[in-house]
């Protein structure tokens, strides 16, 4: 085994397993932080797959601006002791496992009877060249202009939003 | 080398647990956190896509799906807040004031 191929199979071990803990788990705090580690592992990913800019945006767009609001809001709310969150084992929790089973069972079929022969292509030599931000910086702000402004409007709209929920009511 | 393959059966597999989570969870920001599972799925998706042929436009894409993450999470924390202000409960079970 290479190197490589090492470094997928503990990042898989380490996504699969904090995801999992993260449905499973009861207090909303470990949640998050099995959340912040599983992105932590995406972002091993991102750089196995030779993109680098990405892979630093998700650990600071992702783990730590997204997340600090998330814990922030966790610690706000207090939520640790609220008898109300019980989460009883139902007739509802039975069907909608039975739709992921469902959910996973044709994600199989695709990926090991349909497409069996088809997905078996190695990486490009021009990857890291395409994730390099010399690239990304050229398409982003050619082809790619007009979208880029209609984020900064979906930020500000974001923000707006934000502000406007969260406030308390006039008197 | 690893294969795409590899890559997309462990993000179906990561947008499976977050789909999982969204149905069988009560908890709000639980729910909200596996739907940002779902999306970093779809970004690993997206990523592994532009790593293989070589084209950078996937990974702008997952640019843009950061920046409306972020707003959604803004928005969404905010609209949990106001309604544990109103509710005092984050139970989407007991929030049915649109429910007739």
């Amino acid at each position: 085994m290479t190197l490589e191929q090492i470094t997928f199979i503990i990042l898989a071990l380490i996504g699969l397993t904090s995801a999992l803990m993260l449905i499973i788990q009861k207090n909303p705090v470990y949640s998050v932080l099995l959340l912040i580690l599983h992105f932590f592992a995406l972002a091993g990913f991102y750089l196995l797959l030779n993109a680098q800019f990405i892979a630093v945006l998700q650990i600071l767009v992702y783990a730590g601006a997204i997340m600090v609001l998330f814990v922030f809001v966790i610690m706000l709310l207090n939520l640790s002791n609220e008898e109300a969150l019980k989460d009883p084992f139902n007739l509802r929790k039975i069907i909608a496992s039975i739709f992921g089973v469902v959910l996973i069972l044709q994600f199989g079929v695709f990926f090991f009877i349909k497409a069996k022969d088809d997905l078996n292509v190695t990486i490009s030599p021009n990857s890291i060249e395409a994730g390099s931000i010399k690239k990304i910086s050229e398409v982003l702000f050619s082809t790619y202009l007009i979208p880029f402004e209609v984020t900064s409007f979906i930020l500000l709209v974001g923000i707006i939003a934000a502000i406007v929920l969260a406030k308390r009511k006039f008197e | 080398m690893i294969p795409l393959k590899y890559y997309l059966i462990l993000s179906a597999a990561f947008f499976s647990i977050g789909i999982i989570g969204v149905l069988t969870r009560r908890n709000a920001i639980i729910i909200f956190m596996c739907i940002e599972l779902m999306l970093n799925a779809v970004n690993l998706t997206l990523v592994s896509f532009s790593s293989f042929f070589g084209d950078s436009s996937g990974q702008i894409f997952v640019f843009f799906v950061m920046a409306v993450a972020a707003a959604e999470a803004a928005v969404g924390l905010a609209i949990i807040i106001a309604l544990f202000r109103n509710k005092l409960t984050i139970n989407v079970d007991e929030v049915n004031i649109f429910k007739w």
